[in-house]
């Protein structure tokens, strides 16, 4: 396996009152298919995700997991089936991507920060353009959720001076000044040494007890044990298994789940 | 046991180094003389050094400086060292120096071009300098590429004027519709309508007077401050006329290889095969053949009876050459970044153009400085292939300063004055190129 699995702990008492899953929907997958050219790399995925759900994706390198998350907000085109985010459907309309891209946060495993501005204007940019707020709005909010992920001191600076825990965390923050109503996260820590996992995995945590809709691709399963309430495995395109995180990692069904399992808890 | 353990008991103090390796001694013995072979060498070169230097220098610095003419000069350098051989005759630049800068130019209207250069000044400080300069100088930027062809060739200041304000129609039109294709083709469209009435019905002054009110009505469109004195192209020449394609050439070519580089990535299938087109055949063909085209093909698809200038045809093919070398040089800058920066761009849910103008273009240019500035320097030297098809740039003067039994057989004296101009300038651009490397890359790593 390629990716690098840590079991971070999460020591702390995680604060629930706000984690409520709704019955609104938030995405709406139906019947989705995707291929790379001749290689069909998602078959006929179906998801629903309600507001409020923090869902964790593992499965092998390969298995579509990032593909599948990058449809949601378009940076990759599914072929057919259905997609409606926030009751938009995603169809080739630019204005309606480019709608739902700025109600969709995303983190990368690389950050994907813009080098070329400080961490305030990485910050700023988005919500000056797409959202059209006066600069000076834009750079209190740009502030607060910086405070929030815990590096406002470091607003003047640029990425390339920053840690790769401070920088996903600015990623973070980057997404949130967008005021997005889901986050989409894809392998956030696994280019993180194992000292910064930890920040980043804390300020997930914040995200979560806020009541945020999460989709996190990762395999941090402390994060998914304590945090998800639902853990979706995924194998050669396809969901294999899903399931409330106790019954995922005690009692999983499927034999590519319990092979997957072992593989990476190690026993 | 073995004797491995070694406690140290005394700390050692810090000492100066050894002479021979600091100092004016330390430095010559690193560079020049680090062993028998490297300073043979070194002497070897200085003695060569010595020889090319003593010959050019004697050459430039043993010279006439005052003299009407080359027979003039000859006689100078018989009285005073009794050969011609290896003094130069500096008395042609001294005679014919505002010829080199200005060709045929109007004497008394060199203010003008002058005024024009200034302008210039002004024009770019606030693009080159951007962090030391008010921005308040853009509007001489915006206003330039009007003002400087109406200072340079005259007439009535309703030309620049309605060119300027069919640009501004372009723009508030195409502001209208929704969507960025429509608009684009909404706002060209009403500047050419706008053109062709501005231009069709030369009576825009009296229009615009009457509209503008009683106070305005005095104004004769053909009186002194609206009016500039008309100077033919073919007056135009010398340094002036390289400069003037030089920056034209320049200032066009970097938005338009622009786009046809992000044309040249785009998978519009058409756009695409239309920029790819393009590149690939201004780069298959010698700018000479283009410059040809402008003088004496260009004629042949026109309507006849147009006038349509030859230095503007010239400036255009020019820009078109440096276009797609620009291009070339931007898609290197752009294939350099990660495709991160793309994502990163998308996933805020930024447009196709935001994403280029804020995430991808500021750093593709910067990756690309080094080739941007060295096709700028290579297309301000190419513009002296316009001699070719008889323009007056610097060689051409040359060629026609020879031409004068005066100065019948003078060479390198006018060459290596024009030399020096070309040189100034690009190592001007040249050093700029670095110091904006070396700002960019201290401002963000
Ligand atoms: N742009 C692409 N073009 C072609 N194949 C791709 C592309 N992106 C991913 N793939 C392939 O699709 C499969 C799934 O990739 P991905 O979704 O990144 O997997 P995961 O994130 O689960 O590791 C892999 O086999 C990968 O090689
Ligand atoms: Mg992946």
């Amino acid at each position: 396996m390629a990716e690098s699995i840590h079991d971070t702990v999460v020591e702390r008492e995680i604060d629930r009152r706000k984690m409520r899953v709704s019955d609104e929907v938030a995405v709406q997958i139906t019947g989705m298919n995707k291929w790379f050219g001749m290689f069909h790399v998602l078959r006929d995925i179906d998801l629903t995700v309600h507001k409020g759900e923090r869902i964790v994706i593992c499965g092998p390198s390969g298995s579509g997991k990032s593909t599948l998350i990058r449809c949601i907000n378009r940076l990759e085109e599914h072929q057919t089936g259905q997609i409606i985010v926030e009751g938009t459907e995603l169809t080739s309309d630019l204005k309606n991507i480019d709608k739902i891209r700025s109600e969709v946060g995303m983190c990368f495993q690389h950050f994907n920060l813009f080098p070329h501005l400080t961490i305030l204007e990485n910050c700023t940019l988005a919500p000056i353009w797409v959202r059209k707020i006066p600069k000076r709005e834009a750079e209190e909010t740009a502030m607060h959720f910086l405070e929030k992920v815990k590096i406002p001191e470091q607003a003047e600076k640029y990425p390339g001076q920053l840690s790769g825990g401070q920088q996903q965390r600015v990623a973070i923050a980057r997404s949130l000044c967008m005021r997005p109503r889901i986050m989409l996260f894809d392998e956030p820590t696994s280019a993180l040494d194992p000292e910064m996992i930890k920040e980043v995995l804390d300020t997930m945590i914040e995200l979560a007890e806020e009541g945020m809709t999460m989709l996190c691709v990762t395999h941090e399963m402390g994060f998914a044990r304590q945090v998800a309430n639902r853990v979706i495995f995924m194998d050669d395109g396809q969901i294999v298994e899903q399931n409330e995180p106790e019954e995922f990692f005690n009692n999983p069904k499927s034999d590519r789940t319990k092979l997957f399992l072992s593989q990476i808890l190690g026993h | 046991m073995s004797d491995t353990s070694f406690v140290r008991t005394e700390m050692l103090a810090e000492q100066d180094p050894p002479p021979t390796s600091v100092g004016v001694i330390g430095w010559l013995r690193a560079n020049l003389f680090p062993n028998w072979w490297n300073a043979v060498l070194t002497v070897l070169c200085l003695a060569a050094i010595w020889y090319v230097l003593s010959g050019l220098l004697g050459w430039t610095l043993r010279s006439v400086w005052t003299a009407g003419s080359l027979s003039e000069c000859r006689e100078v350098m018989i009285a005073t060292w009794g050969s011609t051989h290896g003094h130069a005759c500096w008395g042609v630049i001294n005679d014919r120096w505002l010829q080199l800068l200005f060709g045929f130019y109007p004497p008394e209207l060199y203010y003008r071009p002058i005024l024009a250069l200034l302008l210039l000044i002004a024009a770019l400080a606030p693009v080159l300098f951007a962090d030391k300069v008010s921005p308040r100088f853009l509007y001489v930027t915006a206003a330039y590429p009007f003002l400087m062809p109406w200072l340079m060739w005259g007439g009535s200041i309703w030309t620049p004027v309605g060119v300027a304000a069919g640009f501004a129609v372009a723009y508030l039109v195409g502001r209208a519709p929704r969507g960025a294709v429509p608009g684009l083709v909404l706002g060209i469209l009403s500047a050419i309508v706008w053109w062709m009435a501005w231009f069709g019905f030369p009576v825009q002054a009296e229009v615009l007077a009457a509209g503008l009110g009683e106070g305005l009505a005095a104004i004769s469109p053909d009186t002194a401050p609206f009016w500039l004195e008309t100077v033919e192209s073919r007056k135009f020449g010398g340094f002036m006329l390289s400069v003037m394609i030089g920056v034209v050439a320049i200032g066009c070519s970097l938005p338009l290889g622009i786009l046809l580089a992000l044309g040249r990535q785009s998978n519009m299938l058409i756009v695409k095969a239309i920029c790819v087109g393009f590149i690939e055949f201004i780069r298959g063909v010698p700018l000479i053949t283009l410059l040809f085209v402008a003088s004496t093909l260009l004629n042949i698809f026109l309507p006849p009876g147009t006038n349509f200038d030859i230095i503007l045809r010239v400036m255009i093919m020019v820009t078109l050459f440096a276009a797609a070398y620009m291009a070339e040089v931007i898609r290197g800058g752009l294939a350099g970044l990660p495709t991160g920066q793309y994502e990163g761009a998308d996933s805020l849910g930024l447009n196709y153009w935001q994403a280029q103008r804020l995430i991808i273009m500021p750093q593709a240019l910067k990756i690309s400085i080094p080739g941007i500035v060295s096709t700028f320097i290579g297309i301000f030297k190419d513009t002296t292939l316009v001699s070719i098809i008889a323009l007056l740039d610097p060689l051409g003067l040359s060629n026609s300063i020879r031409a004068d039994t005066d100065w019948n057989g003078i060479y390198w004296e006018l060459f290596a004055f024009i030399a020096l101009l070309f040189f100034i300038a690009c190592f001007g651009m040249s050093r700029y190129s670095m110091y904006l490397e070396r700002k960019l890359k201290t401002e963000n790593d």
